[in-house]
Order: structure tokens, then C-alpha cells, then sequence
């Protein structure tokens, strides 16, 4: 036993070779590069050509490590760049920002005067425009997730009943997901454009043809707080078919026998779906939700389109892009980034753990 | 006998070149003597007319120094805001470009003189004698302790009022804008003829051109020497006093003229073009809509000054000029110092603003440049800028550091969804002012 879990080291000339010329060549490289940039037609390649010998490098190293006939320490050696990566820009930033959320940063120049928890406090306390912020983004994923959820499950059901070209359907309440939402919300301003009178366009426009002039609305400008729930209707029309297509494939997964049985105990159709499909769905549910939700606590580039950065159509994201970027308040922008990464991670981290622990039990 | 002739003569052609000298002197130079091979400049000059602009004074500078190669670091992205990110993230790693362009003001002095990026412009601005054909109420607001840190290249106009003149004759409105709008009572008794007759008295925009309204208003409420005083450190006129309520009062009613759609509006074309739609009769917006509405197509609406559009000051504002201005600094740590000054005695000189100007579509910061190269509107605003009263946009980065205008502009948002909270407004105003550290 204690052989085995030795680590065995056969070295063999001609790898070692290899690997000390890769190290040796990606060395040298990076030492050129570092006093000499590479331009080639203007276009300035260093950092490109710095990863590159980078990778020269390390991939002497691998040679070495393979050398070493242990899966282990060869699978640890291929993920370490990643895992460093990650480390550093992923986690290693998300500190960072925490960091500069707890200072006084404001200009070009860093401060990290420690500031304590006082961004925070003040953005909740003296904040009128935060307070809309966090109103905003309720009310626009409560209503984006139910709205998803009922009209994809919806169509889902209805595609269900094996009906003729269901391919085609499917394709057609899928695309819109394909689009990015900042032409969505370009599409859907003009089509929820407001304008009255001669102006008037857009769906107004087709009310009005049609003498539904009670339904001419002023859409996403309704005075707060009500237009922020017309902002809803493109990001649904977005991804309802995402969610349908979860259900879809949910639905088709639950066997035929199931449903045999229930029809033979005699429960009708609505009652197959209410008690039988309906609880099978739920870990389908629940992954649904946790995707919309993650979507519409870090919506930005709709709202943009939309709204044009109108304070009665705010969201956090955007707050963050002006104070940061227009105001130059890296401090308070860093507060608001780690807000939206807290209130996107109670949700996501429970699920995740407890993902997890039902595929450790598996 | 010989070495005195000699001396003599050596003695007098010494007095010849220290005279010649001395003339150079006294004569504004010219150009600087340089060693370096390159000047990198950046901006956000790319688009239609501003890119051209650019190159015509780039010509100008190659003649002036043919060894000198002009490299043009100019990025992309509205209004500069890509821009401004990715020089901040060079400046981060010192890599500082030869000279950037940035908003003249309180912009350049908040963003780069605080964070030590910038050198004063004394020098240069004397010795090229520029500081002599600039309007003298202009130094103190590109200024800070009385040094200036950047050469102004361009001078745009903010209270400019587009009309429709179809529209005010059809609507019985019979005060001429041009001298009859003293006071903004005077406009809104306009407005109420243009409302009863149907249509949208003032269109407004994107939200960022409700700031730009509320800058006008406020200076054509109070007047420029208390909108000068609101920006002053400590300010002289009162952010929670009765001067600035009285704005606040006619900029609410000013909002209560506009389009309600205004916020759906992708930016401030679509508001300009409700005015010559004739939907609208009047438009506050800066003198870039004149490119807008004069110009061929595709860039511009080709339509007829006087006919489908006209112009005055904003309401209240005769004889002042709310101005704002793309310029460029001189770096601390620039890698070709002698480059950078060449550059910026060009962007500084008769011949480098004459080329720029015209196709850009704005004035020369300069007060001596010829007006036969520019547009009807442009000669205009040239013999305001020259006889003026000037005054800093707050919008554009003149009178507020960008973070205190940040919070001055959501403070207008915010009053933008209920106009009635006056009080609210005025607080959040004195807020943000306390906020920036300029109000006790």
C-alpha cells in the first residue's frame, strides 16, 4: 500500500531536454518582451505575445510534471493556471472592490482612507435614488420571474399536446433569447413609444386603429412608481421562451406510465398537471428561478435602452456605471457592485450547497 | 588697431542679434524649438466633423513641425466616456499620453490637477500670447489659483433657444425671441399661447438634457454673476437661498412646457427634431443642433436657417455666453515635453483653431479668427463670445467637479418624476453641495 501511493519519478532524457528548452525559450521571451514591445502594423501584441511565452514556459514545466507518472499532481498542474487566474481576477477582485468599497475613493487618484461601513450606511439612509433603486429591481424581478415562469410553463404545456410543426413553435418562442437585450430595448422603446397626438406610434398606434383608445398607455414613462412594471413586458417577451424550453424538457422527461396511472385513477387533465407534473417540475422551478433572478438583480443594458438612464427607471447597475464612471466615486460605486454581488448570492449560494450535497449523496 | 575693428564689429553684430532677438520677444512666438521625434495625442474626436477637424489642424501642425510625427490616440464612444475610461486606466499605469483632450474647467482640474497629472499653462499661454485674444471673463473659469491648465480649442455655446418661427406665428406669439424673452415670465406667457394652440411649447430629451435646461434656466433666472457664485469656494450666492428657489420655481414650470415623452427620447436629436417637425416651438439645447439642422444629409437635416428653424439666447440670458469647451493639458510626466508644447501652441494658435473650428461646427476659443470661414450661426456666436459676458456650463464640465455634478444631476432626476417637491430639490442641491466640500 504504502508503494503504491508513492509517487513514481522516471526521468527520461529526451522530455528533459524538451522541457528546459520550452522553459529556457519562454524565459527569454518574456525578458525580451519585457524592454521591447511587439508592434506589428501599429497594433501593440506585448501582452499577447507575453502570454504566449507564458505558455511556453509552462508547458516545460507540464513536461516535467508528466515525468512524474501520478495523475494527480498532472491534473493539479493543468488546472493551476486556471485556479490562479480565477483566484486573482475573480476572487482577488471581489476583495478588492470590498476594499475600495470601505474607503473614501473619489477622483482619479486611489484613496483607501478607511471609511468603514459608511458608503453603505449612507446609500440606505441619505440615498433617495438608491431607495428607487432597490423598489426598481423588486418590483422588476418579482414580476420578470413570475412572468417568465407562468407564460414559459405555459407554452410549454401547450406545446406539450403534440401538436403539429411543435419544432417550429419552439424555434419561434426560443429566438428573442438570441437577441441581446440592448436591441430589445431599442425595439421595444420605439413599439412602447409614448407620444400622443399626431405623434403617436407604435403599439399606441395599433390601439388606436383599432378604437382601443382606453388602452393607449404611456408605457415605461407612467409616473413612478408604475412605469418600472412596463419594463417587464420586453424582458419577458425575452425570455419566456427560455424557460419554457427548461420546462419543455422537464415535461418531456416525466415517463407516460406516470400519467397512465393518474388517468386511470381517474383524474382529469388539469388535475394530471396540478398534482402530478407540477411537483415533479419543481427542481426545474426552482433552477428557473435562480437564473431569472440572477438576470434581473444585474439588469443594465435593457434598462439603458429603455430608459436612458432616467432616475424613475433606475437600477442599481446603472447608479454604479454613473457615480463610478460620470461622478468619479469609485468608492461608492465599489459599494453598490458588492450589493448587487450579495443580494445575486443569497440566492445562488444556498442553491449551489445544496446542489452539491444531493450529488455527493448521489 | 585691427582686434578693436574687430571687436567693434563683433560687438555690433551682438547688439543685432539680441535686438533680433529681443523682437522675437516681444512678438508672439510662433513655433518652439523641439527635439523629439513623436507627440501622441489622444481624444474622442472620431465622429462626423470632429474627426476632420482634428486632421485639418494635425496639417497644420505637420507644416509647422515636419519632424515631428503626430500620433492620433483617439477613442471611440459617445461624449467621450470610453474614452475618459481607458485614459484613466493608462494614467493608472503611467502611460501617459503627450497631451489628452478634456472638458475645459472644472472637469480637467478635478479629474487631473487633483490627482497631480497636469502643469499650469502660464508660460505658454503668455508667451504664445494667447492669454491677450481670450474674452477676459473666460481665464478664471479654465483656471484654478489663477493658473490656467488647458489650451481651449473649440468654444460651444449651451443657452442657445432653437424655434420654430411657422409654429410662434401660427400659435399668435408676436415677442420676438431674439430681444423679447428678458425674463423667463416673458417666455412663459409664449409657452401659454403655444400650449393653448396645441402644441409642446419646449421639447425636451434624453435626461441628461434636463440638466442642460435647468443650467439655462437658473442663469437666465439669476443672472450670471449669481450663477458664478454658486460655484465659487465658499459660493456667494446662497444654494439654500431665495435666488435659487426662484430657479428652481421657473424650471418646474419651464418642465411643466415640455413633452412628456421627453425621457423615452434616446438623446437630444429626437427633441430637436420635434421643433422643426414643427411639433414643438422651441428647443433649448447647445449650438451643436445648428450642424444638426443645417447640414446635408446624411449628418443633418439640410433645412433653411430663418425659414424652418431660427435661434436666440436662452430665456433671460441676453448678453451672456454659457460655454463649454473640448481643450488640452500639458501632463506632468510627459514623455516628449518640447512635443506637447508644440502641439498645444498649435491648438492654441490663429491657424490651428481656423482649421479645427469650421468643420467641427464651433467658435474659436480665440477672439481674432477669421469669421469668413464660419457658418451664419458661428459668426453669430462669435461677436457674443468677444462682447459677452462669459459663464461655465455646468453639464459640460465647466463650474462642477464630475462628482458633484453627478449628484446634481440626480438631484434634477429625481425632481423630474415630482416637480412639486421644490423643497425636496433645493436641499438635495445644498446636499450635494455640502457633499463636495465647497459648501460649509
Amino acid at each position: 500500500m504504502s508503494r503504491r501511493s508513492r509517487i513514481k519519478f522516471q526521468l527520461r532524457l529526451p522530455q528533459l531536454i524538451l522541457a528546459i528548452a520550452l522553459i529556457i525559450l519562454g524565459l527569454v521571451f518574456i525578458l525580451i518582451l519585457r524592454n521591447n514591445p511587439l508592434v506589428i502594423a501599429n497594433k501593440n501584441l506585448t501582452s499577447i505575445a507575453l502570454l504566449v511565452s507564458g505558455l511556453i514556459f509552462y508547458a516545460g514545466v507540464l513536461v516535467i510534471v508528466s515525468m512524474f507518472e501520478s495523475e494527480t499532481i498532472l491534473s493539479i498542474s493543468l488546472l493551476l493556471p486556471s485556479i490562479v487566474a480565477i483566484a486573482i481576477f475573480v476572487y482577488g477582485f471581489i476583495g478588492w472592490s470590498i476594499r475600495v468599497s470601505l474607503s473614501k475613493w473619489k477622483g482619479l487618484n486611489p484613496d483607501f482612507t478607511w471609511f468603514g461601513l459608511r458608503q453603505y450606511y449612507d446609500l440606505f439612509h441619505n440615498d433617495p435614488r438608491f431607495v428607487i433603486d432597490v423598489r426598481n429591481t423588486v418590483m422588476f424581478t418579482v414580476g420578470f420571474i413570475l412572468g417568465c415562469l407562468i407564460l414559459g410553463l405555459g407554452i410549454a404545456i401547450l406545446l406539450d399536446q403534440k401538436i403539429k410543426g411543435e419544432a417550429i413553435f419552439r424555434s419561434i418562442f426560443l429566438v428573442p433569447m438570441s437577441i441581446s437585450f440592448i436591441a430589445t430595448g431599442v425595439i421595444w422603446g420605439w413599439l412602447m413609444n409614448p407620444a400622443v397626438g399626431n405623434r403617436i406610434t407604435g403599439i399606441n398606434l395599433i390601439f388606436q386603429s383599432l378604437g382601443l383608445k382606453s388602452l393607449i398607455s404611456l408605457w415605461h414613462s407612467t409616473p413612478m412608481p408604475w412605469g418600472m412594471a412596463f419594463t417587464i413586458i420586453p424582458a419577458v417577451w425575452q425570455v419566456a421562451g427560455y424557460t419554457m424550453a427548461l420546462y419543455l424538457g422537464g415535461i418531456r422527461a416525466i415517463s407516460d406510465d406516470l400519467r397512465e396511472a393518474a388517468r386511470v385513477d381517474g383524474a382529469s387533465e388539469f388535475e394530471i398537471y396540478r398534482y402530478v407534473i407540477l411537483p415533479i417540475l419543481q427542481p426545474v422551478t426552482l433552477s428557473a428561478v435562480i437564473i431569472l433572478a440572477h438576470m434581473s438583480l444585474k439588469i443594465f443594458d435593457l434598462i439603458v435602452a429603455l430608459g436612458n438612464k432616467a432616475i424613475s427607471l433606475d437600477v442599481p447597475g446603472i447608479y454604479m456605471w454613473v457615480t463610478t464612471f460620470d461622478g468619479t466615486n469609485y468608492a461608492q460605486g465599489a459599494a453598490i457592485g458588492i450589493l448587487m454581488l450579495v443580494s445575486v448570492a443569497i440566492l445562488v449560494v444556498p442553491y449551489l450547497v445544496q446542489s452539491m450535497r444531493s450529488e455527493t449523496q448521489l | 588697431m585691427l582686434s578693436k575693428k574687430l571687436g567693434l564689429k563683433v560687438f555690433s553684430l551682438m547688439l543685432a542679434v539680441m535686438l533680433v532677438i529681443s523682437a522675437c520677444g516681444t512678438a508672439a512666438k510662433t513655433t518652439v524649438a523641439t527635439k523629439s521625434t513623436e507627440v501622441e495625442v489622444f481624444s474622442w474626436w472620431v465622429g462626423p466633423g470632429e474627426a476632420d477637424g482634428l486632421a485639418a489642424m494635425v496639417k497644420v501642425f505637420n507644416q509647422q513641425y515636419p519632424d515631428i510625427k503626430f500620433i492620433n490616440a483617439a477613442v471611440t464612444g459617445g461624449a467621450g466616456t470610453n474614452a475618459k475610461a481607458v485614459l484613466a486606466t493608462r494614467l493608472a499605469a503611467n502611460d501617459a499620453p503627450d497631451s489628452w483632450q478634456a472638458h475645459a474647467g472644472q472637469e480637467t482640474i478635478a479629474n487631473y490637477l487633483s490627482a497631480g497629472q497636469i502643469k499650469p499653462l502660464d508660460d505658454l499661454f503668455k508667451s504664445t500670447g494667447f492669454d491677450k485674444v481670450l474674452p477676459a471673463t473666460l481665464l478664471p473659469l479654465i483656471s484654478k489659483d489663477g493658473h490656467p491648465y488647458s489650451v481651449p480649442v473649440n468654444i460651444h455655446r449651451s443657452n442657445v433657444l432653437w424655434y420654430n418661427p411657422k409654429v410662434l406665428a401660427a400659435a399668435g406669439v408676436t415677442a420676438n425671441p431674439k430681444t423679447d424673452f428678458k425674463t423667463l415670465d416673458d417666455f412663459f406667457a409664449a409657452c401659454d399661447k403655444v400650449k393653448a394652440a396645441g402644441k409642446i411649447c419646449l421639447s425636451l430629451g434624453a435626461p441628461w438634457t434636463a440638466i442642460h435646461l435647468f443650467e439655462n434656466i437658473m442663469i437666465g433666472t439669476i443672472g450670471a454673476d449669481k450663477w458664478n457664485g454658486m460655484w465659487t469656494t465658499p459660493p456667494t450666492t446662497d444654494w439654500a437661498g431665495a435666488d435659487v428657489a426662484a430657479g428652481i420655481a421657473n424650471f418646474a414650470k419651464a418642465l411643466s412646457f415640455t413633452n412628456a415623452d421627453a425621457s423615452t427620447m434616446s438623446d437630444w436629436q429626437p427633441a430637436s427634431k420635434l421643433m422643426v417637425d414643427g411639433d414643438a416651438a422651441f428647443n433649448i439645447m447647445g449650438d451643436w443642433a445648428y450642424g444638426y439642422f443645417a447640414n446635408a444629409a446624411p449628418n443633418g437635416l439640410a433645412l433653411k436657417p430663418h425659414t424652418d428653424f431660427d435661434w436666440a439666447v436662452s430665456p433671460g440670458t441676453y448678453g451672456v455666453f454659457n460655454f463649454l469647451s473640448d481643450s488640452f493639458v500639458l501632463p506632468v510626466g510627459a514623455k516628449h515635453p518640447d512635443a506637447t508644447e508644440a502641439w498645444l501652441t498649435v491648438a492654441a494658435s490663429k491657424a490651428g483653431q481656423e482649421a479645427f473650428n469650421p468643420l467641427k461646427g464651433s467658435i474659436c476659443a480665440r477672439t481674432d479668427c477669421d469669421q469668413s470661414l464660419f457658418s451664419e450661426y458661428s459668426q453669430d456666436a462669435a461677436k457674443d463670445w468677444t462682447s459677452n459676458v462669459v459663464v461655465g456650463s455646468l453639464m459640460h464640465g465647466v463650474v462642477a467637479a464630475p462628482a458633484w455634478a453627478t449628484s446634481i444631476g440626480t438631484a434634477i432626476g429625481l425632481f423630474q418624476t415630482d416637480t412639486s417637491k421644490t423643497a425636496d430639490f433645493q436641499a438635495a442641491l445644498v446636499a450635494a453641495c455640502a457633499k463636495d466640500g465647497t459648501c460649509k
